[in-house]
């Protein structure tokens, strides 16, 4: 199940938009609170869960460790380096866990990014991402783009 | 200007009689429109149905004096200084519009009631016109710095919703406050913004049935609701272990942390977010 957000909870702070590695969670333009725009694209990382500082998102846990009923909560403490983990089945039995958060700094660790000069400005203006050719070995052979196939990028979201 | 009484003016025209009805009418308005906010929202149903459950997940009950001890703790923390945002833009504007608003409300009562037909003492108009200042400072920068902060996505400032109802008759009770106590005597100018002042003040009071002005009492009674969960370890499902306990240290899990300080400073601390 996607994330969902306690609109009582969320006051718009933007930690979640930030976090989604979907892109999927945003501000609503006119009660400026939180909302999951594309149900459909959400693939439950726990990212925005884990980021709210308010514990305004919840997601349902996947059904093969919590069957339907359960609750699969999450916080994350930064001041202490944990994340705990309280899941409850719906017969009343408790699961908690603890274990250090294992982010690392940004950029310190692989890929080091720190080392890697910052995108130029073709870079930044062509369809492919960040060192995307190189990274993800696509310039192996050859070089698979929109422009090669005749496509142009569109705006915003089609199908 | 600012520290003369702007009712006692007003008093040759409109009997201060009718102000004081006048008044109490609003309050009337805010009461009823409350009630019936509640009566149609269920939300008290739902709020003490949910405390109900959550007394049920208890894991200990928590006593009297505990009770107020986390009534004072919400009364300091998410009452008086809006502790709740984590937002501290949205903070600050709320702080502003929250004081500005109860300045505001409590020196028109004490002007209109106390003062009706004479001058005041100058601070009471003083605050009065601090008051009006406060809400609008606050009101304009929550409208435009964040409700339609069009760099973040947000509508642009002309396109109206009925959300918009409550801070936009504050945001024209504040200003035209302000406009009629400076225009005032000028003429037709200053009665102008006079009658947008009374429209603005109506519309803010009797809409509270529509709007979110009722969230004034409905707020603090979720933030202690809250406190009361976490006390009581049910804490709306959400995790209450915590390292700082001995025996969570001794988890296996907890292996890398055994010697590392309670605080672990900025090194994983997310940045602030800024991106949308």
């Amino acid at each position: 199940m996607p994330t969902f957000v306690y609109m009582t909870r969320c006051d718009g702070c933007g930690y979640c938009v930030d976090i989604c590695p979907s892109d999927i969670m945003h501000i609503d333009k006119t009660y400026r609170r939180a909302y999951n725009i594309e149900p459909n694209m959400c693939w439950e990382c726990f990212s925005c869960v884990k980021a709210c500082p308010h514990d305004a998102i919840d997601v349902r846990g996947y059904a093969d460790f919590a069957p339907l009923g359960s609750s699969v909560r999450v916080k994350r403490d930064e001041e202490k380096g944990t994340i705990a983990w309280r899941v409850k089945f719906r017969d009343g039995r408790e699961k908690n866990f603890l274990s250090p958060i294992t982010t690392k700094p940004w950029g310190k660790h692989i890929p080091k990014l720190a080392e890697v000069p910052a995108p130029s400005k073709e870079m930044r203006d062509s369809e492919l991402l960040f060192n995307e050719p190189k990274y993800i070995r696509l310039d192996d052979g050859d070089l698979y783009s929109l422009k090669d196939a005749g496509l142009k990028l569109k705006e915003g979201v089609y199908y | 200007m600012i520290t003369s009484n702007p009712f006692a003016e007003l008093a040759a025209v409109i009997p201060p009689a009718a102000m004081q009805t006048y008044v109490v009418l609003m309050v009337l308005l805010a009461a009823g429109g409350t009630i019936l906010d509640i009566l149609h929202k269920k939300s008290a149903k739902y709020f003490f149905e949910n405390a109900k459950k959550a007394q049920q997940n208890a894991t200990r009950s928590v006593s009297g004096g505990e009770k107020v001890g986390i009534a004072l703790k919400t009364v300091g923390k998410e009452v008086l200084t809006s502790g709740e945002f984590d937002n501290q833009q949205r903070r600050m504007s709320h702080l502003l519009t929250m004081y500005g608003f109860i300045l505001l409300v409590v020196t028109t009562m004490v002007l209109i009631f106390g003062y009706p037909a004479g001058p005041a003492p100058a601070i009471i108009p003083l605050l009065w016109h601090l008051g009006a200042l406060m809400l609008a400072g606050g009101g304009y920068w929550f409208w435009f710095g964040i409700r339609v902060d069009v760099s973040s996505e947000g509508h642009p400032w002309y396109r109206v919703e009925r959300a918009d109802l409550f801070i936009l008759s504050l945001l024209a009770t504040a200003t035209f406050a302000l406009l009629w106590s400076f225009t005032q005597g000028a003429g037709a100018i200053g009665w102008l913004f006079f009658v947008l002042f009374v429209a603005a003040t109506t519309a803010l009071f009797g809409s509270v049935y529509w709007s979110k002005f009722a969230h004034m009492f409905f707020k603090p009674a979720a933030a202690f609701q809250k406190r009361i969960t976490k006390a009581d370890g049910s804490a709306e499902n959400l995790p209450t272990i915590s390292r700082a306990e001995p025996e969570q240290q001794q988890r296996h899990s907890m292996e890398l942390l055994r010697d590392a300080p309670m605080d672990m400073g900025l090194g994983i601390k997310r940045e602030a977010p800024n991106h949308y």
